[in-house]
């Protein structure tokens, strides 16, 4: 039997405001455990929650972000369960009426299609903390830094098909809400990271599967990887005659498994009702025209415009709009260069990116700036180098930090357009290679790149290539 | 020849000590005496906190000399437990908090604190302020000053005694279903629960979120009023607290009653309610009569349901308020757990008392799933009915009158056993809470010795209003002023 994969994402981002969500603790991360928890924090007798305004605003510019409704009421509620790491014995959430309804993205699939993926809602709450088992023999330590941390909640329609889609979508979320600047996007620190729902059904059936829940994926490829072990175990399962069981499941990384944490007869019930303690958040038009106002350029915008403005491929367009970062690295090169934008869009989607991946830098740790990486691509098109021997003064302005008009002039690369000396040097191949040029001579066409080989060694590389090209055709052709 | 110090109203006692007339470390030391030796009989404190109160006193007096005080400045009063204390024990009437510190103080307690009260102690309560007769303290229950046998009403019946001995002048309370106005009725003093938000619940232990709000327990209208002038107000920690400017309570108690529409809950006039009770009540109507205001029958179709519907939401705000007492950062914590749900069953079995798990149980069962529509839903909608029910009676008059308690102060274990007789003392008090409505109970008259209560309802933030109903009132009668006569 044909089985369909059926997905869809639960995605937690934390949302990069100073404070947390319902205290005026600092939020950030790696601070000593349990200096950043205040008697809020920490559930104290008698204390009480206050929204942060700053965590609204940015919920709000990720719904307006996907085109989603935004409720002009919505409300907090109390999820209530037992556990060390949660204070209050409840987070606070939002259930019933969230704060964003629905809305919807595109992601671009491998064969170049659009496809659009609809959100269901998104709503604000709170983080717990963390409890801690390890070299502590018979007791468990807790660190309530990041109880209260303000999370918006991002859930998807089950519109994915695939491993590869729902990593499309997620990447594509992880793009937005750092365009936003909302999130930090860093999946190690747990900043962002999701559960995924996932089941399958046979190809051409219009019911889902039952779908077991991954828990707390916090990397790509964990998510990819995670899917695709789940869809093949529910497939196995229901082609062996068994059935899938709702539950909530954890992936294992080292073992590449997933395995099951508790079933749906487990399951809490989190007895969720409005939270006493907080109004309902009620947003007027003013407030969400503020937020619209302040939007930055988004990614898709942003593409479009390079494609039609720079006249870029869709591809390189996604490529270099997938981080506002690198979108803003490669707009400066361009400026600088004053047009090129096509060879910049090279060179800033491959060596640089090569580079820094090598080097596993985000782009605001370029060892080479914008404007330096401008004077090398400049030089290019001025003919002063050439696009090979770019490559090498890419790989010296990188390591010493220098630009490149300097190490071109040091090395001496600058590229020999005089066509006196380049035809000294096709003279002295052809002199050496007498054998080779009657061959071809003879009819031997292919011995052609052998002699640009040559004349292009014979001139350290500096021949200007098209040049070099000319030149030889009409000496190689004979008097 | 004077009234001793501790029969004097605040405004009095403010008033000599302005004068200089005494200090308040003398008024302090005078009144610390009282307590220390009320509690054999009365048991109305959980702390008394005698050192703190005379170097508070001490610097009260010397901003009087250096004419740096407030109104309030050297005026001792005592704060019910639930309201937490910077560096002093903060019980709640609990086993679970026996021990507990509160690092910070409530809201309520730095503005007076702020306005230069003098702290004597905190007052004994039923236990999470879950109670009607201050029997469910951890603390043992607290005598009525009438009658030792009798209970004082609940939850602040230590509040309430306190103020009824006169061990202290005034005294902080709270109110979630009638713990301020029910006590107040029964002990023989004035008790306001204010609009809900009017004060501050920023440290307050939660018992119901939605219904809890912080007054106050003193003597005379004119005492209540000066001391919610300096409780109430915006606070920026509490979403609930409103944003409104709070009036001078003080200078709008000489409006007087003249063209009042008072109306008179039919509802309230039922069976239940004392014969002999009633007979205060409509003596009571017939002096505001006699002082310009005119009487009208209202109805409140739904208030009838005010006690089922508060059963079922206080409680559920309750199981998830009081999840916090865990034992693992505060409060009590058994000995030796197990494991973590051992941990979790015995410091909670241990620590709470019947009447809170018993609230704790029923709430987490009307939010479970497939409870909820039937029980916490319904009662939601209930209670809009009944808050509708006061809007529409609020356009026809301007407060309402009726009882606050169907029985004057019943012997101590005599509805001990029967949750429901206890629960149905709020009969009457509830339905304000639920509204979010203010309230006030007023001494009206004595039934074999025991006081009897009448309790005033206004409109949303018409405290003053009802400052100034009650004031006239206790200046055409002396029920206010009556001091049991061992306490005298």
């Amino acid at each position: 039997m044909n089985w369909e994969t059926v997905i869809g994402l639960e995605i937690h981002a934390q949302l990069s405001t100073k404070s947390k969500i319902f205290s005026g603790s600092a939020t950030a991360y790696g601070a000593a455990p349990n200096a950043q928890a205040n008697l809020v924090d920490l559930g104290y007798p008698g204390v009480l929650p206050v929204l942060n305004g700053e965590a609204v605003r940015m919920a709000v510019s990720f719904g307006l972000a996907v085109q989603a409704e935004i409720a002009p009421r919505s409300v907090f509620a109390r999820k209530n369960y037992f556990y060390p790491d949660l204070p209050k014995g409840y987070q606070i959430s939002q259930y019933e009426l969230p704060v964003v309804g629905k809305g919807a993205l595109d992601i671009v699939l491998e064969d170049g299609t659009r496809k659009r993926i609809g959100i269901t809602r998104a709503h604000l709450e709170e983080d717990a903390g963390k409890s801690m088992h390890e070299g502590l023999a018979g007791a468990s330590a807790i660190d309530l830094n990041r109880a209260g941390t303000p999370l918006v909640e991002i859930v998807s329609e089950p519109d994915m098909r695939s491993a590869k889609e729902a990593v499309a979508y997620m990447k594509k979320v992880h793009t937005l809400v750092r365009y936003l600047g909302i999130c930090d996007g860093n999946m190690q620190e747990g900043s962002f990271r999701c559960d995924a729902n996932v089941s399958v059904r046979p190809q051409g059936s219009d019911r889902f599967g039952t779908r077991a829940e991954i828990k707390n994926l916090n990397s790509f490829r964990f998510v990819e990887k995670a899917i695709n072990y789940e869809v093949a175990r529910q497939i196995e399962l229901l082609e062996g005659g068994g059935k899938v069981v709702q539950e909530t499941r954890l992936y294992d990384p080292d073992k590449g498994e997933t395995r099951s944490m508790r079933s749906k007869e487990e399951a809490n019930d989190y007895r969720y009702f409005p939270d006493p303690d907080l109004l309902p958040l009620e947003i007027d038009a003013a407030f969400l025209a503020a937020v619209r106002a302040a939007l930055p350029e988004l990614p898709d915008a942003k593409a479009a415009r390079f494609v039609a403005h720079y006249g870029l491929s869709e591809y390189d367009a996604g490529v270099l709009t997938a981080s506002r970062e690198l979108a803003a690295y490669y707009e400066e090169v361009v400026q600088r260069l004053g047009g090129e934008p096509k060879l910049a869009a090279n060179w800033v989607t491959g060596d640089l990116a090569a580079f820094l991946n090598r080097d596993s830098l985000e782009i605001g740790d370029s060892r080479v700036g914008a404007a330096q990486l401008a004077g090398l691509v400049g030089r290019i098109a001025d003919q002063t180098i050439s696009g090979k021997i770019a490559k090498d003064v890419f790989e010296a302005m990188w390591a010493s930090g220098h630009d490149a008009d300097a190490i071109i002039e040091g090395k001496g690369l600058r590229q020999i357009t005089d066509s006196g000396a380049i035809e000294r040097a096709i003279d002295e191949v052809m002199a050496r290679n007498p054998g080779q040029l009657a061959e071809y001579r003879a009819g031997k066409d292919k011995l052609f790149g052998f002699f640009v080989g040559q004349a292009m060694k014979a001139t350290q590389g500096k021949a200007n290539p098209a040049q070099l090209n000319d030149l030889l055709k009409r000496k190689l052709a004979g008097p | 020849m004077s009234a001793p110090l501790h029969a004097r109203g605040l405004a009095a006692l403010a008033a000599g000590l302005a004068k200089r007339e005494f200090s308040s470390v003398e008024l302090t030391r005078h009144l610390l005496g009282r307590l220390e030796a009320a509690q054999p009989q009365l048991n109305a404190m959980v702390s008394i906190t005698g050192e703190a109160a005379l170097a508070a006193a001490a610097r009260a007096d010397g901003a009087l000399a250096s004419g740096k005080a407030g109104p309030l400045t050297g005026l001792p009063i005592v704060h019910k437990d639930i309201f937490c204390t910077e560096g002093v024990r903060t019980t709640c009437g609990s086993r679970m908090l026996d021990s507990f510190v509160s690092p910070y103080d409530a809201t309520v307690v730095a503005n007076l604190k702020a306005a230069g009260t003098v702290m004597l102690g905190k007052a004994n309560m039923d236990e999470f302020a879950m109670g009607s007769s201050n029997e469910t303290s951890w603390f043992g229950p607290v005598k009525n000053p009438w009658n030792p046998a009798m209970v004082p009403g609940g939850s602040s019946g230590g509040s309430a005694a306190v103020v009824g001995a006169r061990l202290a002048p005034a005294a902080t309370a709270t109110d979630t279903g009638g713990s301020i106005r029910q006590p107040a009725a029964l002990t023989g003093v004035t008790g306001l629960k204010p609009t809900y938000g009017r004060v501050s619940r920023y440290g307050m232990i939660a018992f119901a979120s939605s219904l809890d709000q912080a007054g106050v327990i003193a003597p005379s209208a004119e005492d209540c009023a000066m001391l919610l002038g300096a409780m109430a107000g915006f606070d920026p920690r509490d979403s609930t607290s409103v944003d409104a400017p709070v009036p001078d309570y003080t200078a709008a108690l000489a409006t007087g009653v003249k063209g009042l529409r008072i109306g008179i809950v039919k509802e309230f006039f039922d069976k239940g309610l004392d014969a002999q009770n009633g007979e205060r009540l409509r003596a009571a109507f017939a002096e505001f009569e006699k002082l310009g205001a005119t009487l009208v029958d209202v109805s409140l179709p739904n208030v009838g349901l005010s006690v089922p519907t508060y059963y079922v939401v206080a409680p559920a705000e309750c199981s998830s308020n009081l999840a916090r007492f865990d034992g693992v950062r505060f409060g009590h914590r058994c000995e030796d757990p197990k494991d973590l749900l051992d941990l979790y069953k015995r410091s909670r079995g241990e620590g709470f008392g019947a009447e809170v798990k018993r609230r704790i149980m029923t709430g987490t069962y009307v939010l479970s799933a497939g409870y909820y529509d039937a029980y916490y839903l319904k009662a939601q909608r209930v209670r809009q009915l009944i808050s509708a029910d006061f809007s529409r009676a609020f356009e026809r008059v301007d407060v309402l009158m009726g009882p606050t308690s169907p029985t004057p102060a019943f012997e101590l274990g005599a509805k001990t056993a029967d949750p429901v007789t206890m629960y149905l003392n709020d009969i009457y008090t509830i339905g304000a809470n639920l509204a979010g409505v203010p309230a006030l109970s007023v001494p009206c008259g004595f039934v074999d010795d025991l006081p009897v209560g009448l309790q005033l309802i206004g409109p949303h933030f018409s405290e003053g209003k009802l400052l100034a109903a009650a004031h006239a009132f206790q200046q055409a009668t002396d029920w206010h002023t009556r001091i049991p006569k061992v306490w005298q």
